[in-house]
């Protein structure tokens, strides 16, 4: 009898949902069959905690007397959009400091504001008559400023390419150090425990999801960036072979703690955020137990020569997240040692959080109120004359 | 006898110099590689223990200078920051004598002090910046 969101719910309120992470369903259906385990497990926990550049904070400072509609603004010399009315910003993650350089960034403002740290405020306006302040220069704390929204506009990719390194020097990339002559081979996605791989078709998480997000109660505002659904996949499994799916994430700054987000620098390339995400899949029937039911051993992705700084870079094979995770891999007859950027430690921790709020009644599922595209063309941007 | 641990980098002109040769041959030095990575026409970076005379070894620094190899004292000690770190993995990337490691049951990230060779590399791999070097 396939359950709906309702049903589940019901058991959350009533404090009997049987809920475990999606590691742990992997066992489970192994000892007691697909069937049984729908029938029995109501929510499979999932989560990922990973370096995520495209996030970032929307930010309302309130006003000052005499007011001033802010053109530019800068945060601890950070640039933040602020081309949206008067006092609002948006500071991305990825940008840089003005006078730091790659040493401080968006991030770490993010990281600095939920730290409770003070954060310099610098604004230049042209003035006008209902505004006419001209320069503002103070301080801002999360607790002295209006709304602060994390608002990412792509998280949790659905499977994350291996890079690694053909060529003779070592290069510094958002995958981290690639040494030279196939020195290693860096991965990023938490396989077996990530969100969009235990729902590869997009089935029960969509726009409205309610989610885990940086330690506290966030949504689904949207599809990722670059969602990209048509990826190549297993035709077993159903699960992309390459990055496939997105997410456009959505919550409340303020609640957020550091222990979910932080601020990561990859040498020599750039600022970015380490963003926790924990997502509830109802097991509404036994296709949902036997898409949460797939382990390492059965995800695969591609291997991706990134000393090729080009659209389509070098297809080097197809891996699976066991061999990656045992350590070693064999690219071009050599062994290459593997190393995860991803957290699988944390995104453990949140799986387990996020299974205590359900169980304890603290968080209810949100039935998507719109799909997610299943069909959708991911394009290139061509130069055209 | 004297003993030093030195890190030396090499910019790229100086990479196909027989230059341990001349450390050896010059200056009567017993040199111990304990770590090297030289690749052609780019950087080569070499974690060396020099074994001599003193004033042989300070000759043999000063000829390393001159030639304009960068040299740099060895780490005294690698400080990880266990309660700061998010055990990613991304310095074991970095790490081939393996002192950084994953555990395969917990994936929370070991650091095995006796392999470190203190070649201070997993310092910039770090992304939250919780590794840092000490030197003497």
């Amino acid at each position: 009898m396939p359950k709906t969101f309702a049903e589940i719910n019901e058991k959350i309120r009533n404090g009997e949902a049987v809920v475990v992470t999606a590691e742990e369903v992997i066992d489970l259906v192994k000892e007691k069959g697909e069937k049984k385990v729908a029938e029995e497990v109501d929510v499979v926990t999932t989560a990922t905690f990973g370096p995520m550049c495209s996030s970032g904070a929307l930010l309302n400072f309130g006003h000052s007397d005499p007011p001033i509609k802010m053109q530019k603004v800068w945060l601890n010399d950070v640039l933040a959009y602020a081309g949206v009315a008067a006092v609002d910003a948006y500071i991305g993650a990825t940008e840089l400091s003005e006078t730091r350089g790659m040493e401080y960034g968006g991030a770490h403002v993010i990281e600095d504001l939920i730290s409770g740290k003070k954060v310099r405020l610098r604004a230049t306006s042209h003035g006008t008559d209902c505004y006419p302040r001209k320069e503002f220069d103070s301080y801002i704390t999360l607790d002295s400023i209006n709304q602060a929204i994390l608002f990412n506009p792509r998280n949790a990719y659905q499977n994350y390419s291996v890079a690694t390194n053909s060529s003779d020097r070592t290069i510094y990339t958002y995958m981290g150090i690639l040494l030279p002559n196939f020195g290693n081979a860096n991965y990023c996605n938490c396989s077996q425990l990530s969100p969009l791989i235990n729902d590869p078709l997009y089935r029960t998480i969509g726009v409205g999801t309610r989610i885990f997000l940086g330690g506290t109660q966030g949504y689904i505002a949207w599809e990722g960036t670059q969602h990209n659904p048509r990826q190549k996949r297993d035709e077993k499994t159903k699960i992309p072979l390459a990055p496939a799916g997105t997410l456009c994430l959505i919550g409340n700054l303020k609640e957020m703690s550091r222990d979910f987000l932080r601020a990561a620098i990859f040498h020599k390339y750039g600022v970015t955020l380490t963003v926790g995400v924990g997502i509830p899949i109802p097991l509404l029937d036994e296709e949902m137990a036997h898409f949460v039911s797939i382990s390492d051993e059965e995800i695969y992705t591609t291997i991706l020569d990134y000393s090729v700084p080009r659209r389509e870079k070098p297809n080097l094979g197809r891996v699976s997240y066991k061999e990656l995770r045992n350590g070693e891999i064999e690219i071009k007859k050599k062994r290459v040692p593997t190393a995860p950027l991803s957290s699988l430690y944390k995104a453990r921790e949140i799986a387990q959080v996020l299974k205590e709020w359900i169980k304890k009644g603290k968080f209810f599922l949100q039935e998507p109120i719109q799909r997610l595209p299943v069909d959708e063309k991911f394009k290139p941007l061509d130069i055209r004359r | 006898m004297a003993k030093k641990r030195i890190v030396l980098t090499f910019p790229p002109e100086l990479v196909d110099q027989p230059i341990i040769y001349r450390l050896v041959k010059d200056y009567d030095l017993v040199l111990n590689i304990l770590r090297a990575q030289v690749t052609p026409k780019e950087e080569g970076k070499m974690v060396l223990e020099l074994e001599g005379g003193k004033e042989g070894i300070n000759k043999g620094l000063r000829y390393l200078e001159d030639i304009k190899v960068d040299v740099q004292p060895l780490a005294k000690d690698i400080k990880l920051d266990e309660q700061e770190c998010t055990s990613c993995g991304a310095c074991i990337a970095v790490c081939s004598p393996k002192a950084l490691s994953m555990n395969k049951e917990s994936w929370k990230l070991e650091f095995d002090r006796d392999r470190c060779l203190l070649c201070g590399l997993c310092v910039p791999a770090c992304p939250l910046g919780v590794i840092q070097v000490e030197f003497d």
